[in-house]
């Protein structure tokens, strides 16, 4: 083509202001009630959100009100950077202060598992379901998010969405195959999941454990976790932009994500 | 023969609440001794080392031989009434409120003349009465006459009512219902008469056992509440804190690490959460309406239990971390009594040694069941206690802590206990 | 009965100028005024310049942060003899006894005595609860807000022991209320009935209304001098003729049924070389009726327990057998505080001295004035006593 790059952003900026490109937010709001990852009671904790008022434009603070508040790097809608595991402890660039830029803005490939997932909330997506996807919406472009669509964040009750019992949690995610498909035979970007983990709630017992996070990390890939309104994706062509802050040596932080998508006629 | 205390009317809400009128509060420093012993449910005197004479009012040289030997010494208050009277009259808001008011002079068999609060079933003099201590609503100690048998309700007694927090007819909050301590002291309290016993609970996607058949109880709810969580605490005072008679501060947050067993701050940080802002935040929330009802009715508010640890006097290393937030959270416990007792509410703490309970597994014996533990607890609300050691590690902690603590903290690093 | 005197009497003692500040229910002044009021009447009444009073006897319970050292400035009095006496009901007696040492052996010329005290609506509340280490651990918890317990056990126990009935008690009231009528001081101004008694609300049962002393804001005073002096100023004056007392007696009774009168009583007559049935007029200090009756028996009267008795056989008022308490006493004239205790005192030299107008005993020659106070947690803890004579 020959538009130049100023054009292309001209017309987007153009695109955003006419609403033929909408800005669709998929991220859940921080609060206390947001669950947090629960690991065994042995492990350390991710801390929950919680926030405590300053002061409220009252004795404390009399023409303003503002908050402090705290939460691993882990809560809520969140970016997980390959320093975040082992497999991936001695990459490159692996954290979120390292990451080149150019990765927060890529496209994203919806695969759409929600009837599944009503019938059994430990699913695992299988190369099949990626097989079924393509097959309809196209191959898979590498350097591009794959978020499995569960319509977990449907689930507003804590208890649901967590889904414990006393076998663990149960939450669906990646197969093993799945995930080695996406990296090796793809090249995808990274991950994206509704539920509290890329990883299904019982990925412990996958071989490796936790199958998404081992080989996504361990290839230098990213992960993103309690996505909501990956409904209102198109399956695919649209634009995620998901900058985690930049914390020092993090290994991943809330954000707020967002899909550039283009207006359905 | 006591009337029982009956389930009070509702409320007529147009009507003003009726604020507290703290009794006399004033005493001298030697007369504390008195309350010091009361708080923990013992009536003691002192008696004259050198020439046995018993001492009343206390006093600092006796006053039959000077001597200024005067150690406490527990007494069984048995004696005789002398001579009663029913107060009509006093220029005393207290007891203006609460009239017709009985009081009376005792003499102990032990040898003093005492002016005492007379027991509804006290007959008149001359006759045989039994003296004890309590903690009035001043938190300051006041003699009690007694009959020397008394009926089956006589814990309703009005003036005796004045001086406990029993949980008959009152509505309680358990702030954390899900750990087996919780889930005893709900039972407890709903077994002990309370109206309603509400039951907090925080991360629901966590199930512990027994909540759901804690729940089955016709007096308990449920009620979410974290309090690492500024806001659901708020919001929990906002809804039924207005409502609350008894607060029993159970959330508890329990890790067996010293320093170097666990790195980072993380763990520590959260049994301070739990342990010490837990109960700061608590405070400031529940604290207000608790103070604000003291007087309203029969059934006031009246009292704050905090489950703190006998291993908050002194450090148990190997839970040495969870052994400094009990700390801290006593020493925030003794403000919180401060601020309270100008309102004429009784904050207990309650110092069990290791619970029988998962965090305490490789303790060994003995180990204080839940259930005993929230027996305890009923029991000092009912008696009027203040401070509570229950069990026979607490006792043993106790009596250590007080002859040398020095002692009592060597011996528990070198593993003793 | 044979005494055998073991200390110096009271010889060359008078007494002389009777003063009485007027009683108030409420006053807005500090004790202060009251103060200064007594020390101008004794000054306008003597014909002494204040400069010769060179002795000072002061008893307040309202005065704090002041003492008598205080008062010296405010009313600008330069004594070379000064005594604080914060015993209440018993202050008049002891303030008496430390003047007359004081006026025996020449530490002080002429001695004022002086006794004074506000009250505002919330004095009475105010004083009680930091009355004494003991009042303040061992009773004013237990909430009468005042002595009316402690002394409805006294008089409950006494009524037990000894067979009284309130109606006794009552007889003591009805008869200071006649006498009282007589007394332009007094602030209660209408008769009072057994039956009016009787009925009267309970304050802590057996104590009803009238067996309780009023608070008030007042004063009294008197000087002490030799009767040489009190003769050159041609003042009329009374003798001191004995006097006694006494702290903390009878500490091992359980209850209070007698006061430290009865320790010294042997004494106080032998002093005065009187007995009792030489005593013309008895100002008791009546704080609570059952107070009174003790006197009786205590000062030699009647023995204990016959109180009741003595009571029912007497006539109390100014004109009868035995007059008692003949300016009304305090349960007629009014509690102004510390000044209780010196209204006995006044009372008695106005009547040996013929001031006492209406009230006047016919033939009086001798008074006895008893002291009391100073509440701690079950009794009082100071009593003493006084026989003051006619001059001549």
């Amino acid at each position: 083509m020959n538009t130049t790059p100023q054009d292309i952003l001209a017309g987007l900026a153009l695109a955003l202001a006419g609403g033929r490109v909408r800005i669709v937010d998929l991220t859940q709001t921080l609060s206390s009630e947001f669950p947090a990852i629960a690991l065994p009671p042995e492990m350390g904790q991710c801390q929950p959100f919680r926030i405590e008022q300053i002061s409220a434009y009252d004795e404390r603070g009399p023409g303003w009100y503002w908050n402090n508040f705290s939460c691993g790097e882990h809560t809520g809608t969140h970016f997980d950077a390959p320093i975040h595991w082992i497999s991936g402890r001695d990459l490159p660039n692996n954290s979120v202060d390292t990451i080149p830029v150019q990765h927060f803005v890529a496209p994203a490939c919806v695969i759409d598992c929600s009837p599944q997932v009503k019938d059994d909330p430990d699913y695992l997506l299988t190369p099949a379901d990626i097989e079924d996807y393509e097959a309809k919406h196209g191959r898979i472009p590498a350097g591009a998010w794959v978020l499995m669509r569960t319509d977990w964040s449907k689930r507003h009750d804590p208890e649901a969405y967590q889904n414990f019992d006393e076998t663990g949690q149960h939450t669906p995610g990646p197969s093993t195959e799945a995930v080695r498909f996406l990296v090796e035979q793809r090249d995808v970007l990274g991950f994206g999941s509704e539920a509290i983990g890329t990883d299904a709630g019982q990925g412990y017992h996958l071989r490796p454990p936790y199958p998404c996070h081992y080989y996504m990390h361990g290839a230098g890939r990213y992960g993103l976790q309690c996505l909501s309104n990956l409904d209102l994706l198109p399956p695919a062509g649209a634009m995620l932009i998901c900058p985690p802050l930049k914390i020092e040596k993090g290994s991943g932080s809330p954000l707020r994500v967002l899909a550039l998508v283009g207006a359905t006629a | 023969m006591t009337m029982p205390l009956m389930k009070p009317p509702r409320k007529n809400p147009v009507l003003r609440t009726r604020q507290m009128n703290l009794p006399p509060g004033a005493r001298g420093r030697v007369a504390l001794g008195l309350m010091a012993a009361a708080a923990e449910g013992r009536f003691a005197l002192q008696v004259c080392a050198d020439c046995g004479a018993l001492q009343y009012p206390p006093r600092e040289a006796c006053h039959r031989c000077l001597s200024p030997r005067l150690p406490w010494q527990a007494q069984t208050g048995e004696g005789e009434l002398l001579a009663a009277t029913t107060l009509a009259h006093s220029n005393d808001l207290f007891f203006r409120e609460r009239l017709p008011w009985r009081l009376g002079m005792v003499r102990l068999d032990a040898g003093a003349s005492v002016m005492v609060h007379l027991h509804g079933e006290v007959g008149e003099a001359p006759c045989r009465v039994r003296v004890g201590a309590r903690l009035d609503r001043a938190g300051q100690a006041v003699l009690i006459g007694y009959p020397e048998k008394g009926t089956a309700h006589m814990a309703d007694d009005t003036m005796l009512r004045e001086m406990t927090s029993d949980p008959k007819h009152r509505k309680v909050l358990v702030t954390d219902g899900k750990s087996p301590v919780g889930q005893a002291v709900a039972r407890a309290m709903a077994q002990a008469g309370a109206d309603i016993v509400w039951v907090g609970h925080a991360e629901p996607w966590k199930q512990l056992p027994g909540l759901a058949e804690l729940a089955a109880l016709p007096q308990v709810t449920l009620v979410p509440l974290d309090v690492t969580d500024e806001r659901s605490v708020n919001e929990r005072a906002g809804e039924i804190g207005g409502k609350v008679d008894i607060v029993v501060n159970t959330a508890e947050l329990h890790r067996g690490f010293g320093i170097a067993a666990r790195r980072g701050t993380d763990v520590a940080k959260s049994e301070m959460e739990v342990n010490y802002f837990g109960l700061l935040r608590l405070a400031q929330a529940f604290g207000p309406a608790l103070k604000g009802r003291a007087a309203d009715g029969a059934t006031h508010a009246t009292a704050w239990v905090n489950l703190l640890s006998v291993y908050a006097l002194a450090n148990f290393p190997s839970h040495g971390t969870f052994s400094a937030s009990k700390a801290a959270a006593l020493s925030l416990a003794q403000c919180l009594r401060a601020e309270m007792r100008g309102a004429g509410i009784r904050v207990v703490n309650v110092f069990p040694g290791p619970i029988d309970d998962e965090w305490n597994q490789n303790l060994p014996p003995p180990k204080l069941a839940p259930a005993a533990l929230a027996s305890a607890i009923v029991k000092a609300l009912r008696d009027g206690v203040e401070d509570v050691y229950p069990g026979d590690v607490a006792q043993e902690w106790l009596a250590r802590w007080r002859d040398n603590p020095k002692v009592l903290e060597r011996e528990l690093a070198a593993g003793g206990m | 009965m044979a005494h055998v005197l073991k200390r110096k009497g009271y010889e060359g003692v008078a007494l002389a100028v009777p003063v009485t500040v007027p009683y108030e229910r409420y006053s807005i002044r500090g004790a202060h005024w009251f103060l200064g009021q007594a020390v101008r009447a004794l000054v306008q009444a003597s014909g002494l310049a204040k400069e010769q009073i060179d002795g000072l006897t002061v008893s307040s319970f309202s005065l704090a942060p002041d003492t008598a050292v205080g008062v010296t400035q405010h009313l600008g009095l330069s004594p070379r003899w000064l005594d604080h006496i914060p015993t209440g009901g018993a202050s008049g007696v002891m303030a008496l006894r430390r003047a007359a040492r004081a006026v025996q052996c020449g530490d002080a010329e002429v001695v004022a005595c002086v006794a004074a005290d506000t009250n505002h609506v919330d004095s009475f509340r105010q004083t009680l609860g930091s009355f004494s280490d003991f009042a303040r651990d061992a009773s004013y918890p237990y909430g009468s807000g005042g002595p009316n317990s402690m002394f409805a056990f006294i008089t409950a126990n006494y009524i037990r022991t000894y067979g009284a009935r309130r109606e006794d008690f009552g007889r003591i009231a009805v008869a200071q209320r006649s006498n009282a009528l007589k007394n332009p001081n007094a602030l209660f101004k209408k008769p009072l009935t057994l039956d009016e008694y009787m009925a009267a609300r309970p304050i802590s049962e057996p104590i009803h209304l009238f067996d309780c002393v009023m608070p008030c804001a007042g004063a009294e005073a008197f000087l002490v001098m030799s009767p040489a002096r009190a003769r050159d100023l041609g003042l009329p004056h009374v003798l001191l003729r004995g006097a006694i007392e006494r702290h903390n007696a009878f500490a091992d009774d359980p209850v209070m049924v007698r006061g430290g009168w009865a320790m010294d009583r042997g004494d106080l007559y032998a002093q005065a070389g009187l007995q009792p049935q030489d005593i013309d007029l008895l100002q008791t200090y009546d704080d609570y009726p059952v107070i009174a009756m003790m006197q009786f028996e205590d000062l030699g009267f009647c023995a204990k327990g016959e109180g009741p008795d003595f009571v029912r056989a007497h006539d109390l008022t100014v004109g009868g057998d035995f007059p008692q308490n003949t300016s009304g006493g305090q349960l007629s004239c009014g509690q102004a505080g510390a000044a209780g205790g010196f209204i006995g005192m006044t009372e008695t030299i106005r009547q040996l001295t013929g001031q006492a107008g209406e009230r006047s005993v016919a033939g009086a020659r001798h008074g006895l004035v008893g002291g009391f106070g100073m509440v701690t947690y079950d009794r009082c803890l100071c009593t003493g006593a006084v026989i003051l004579g006619k001059s001549e």
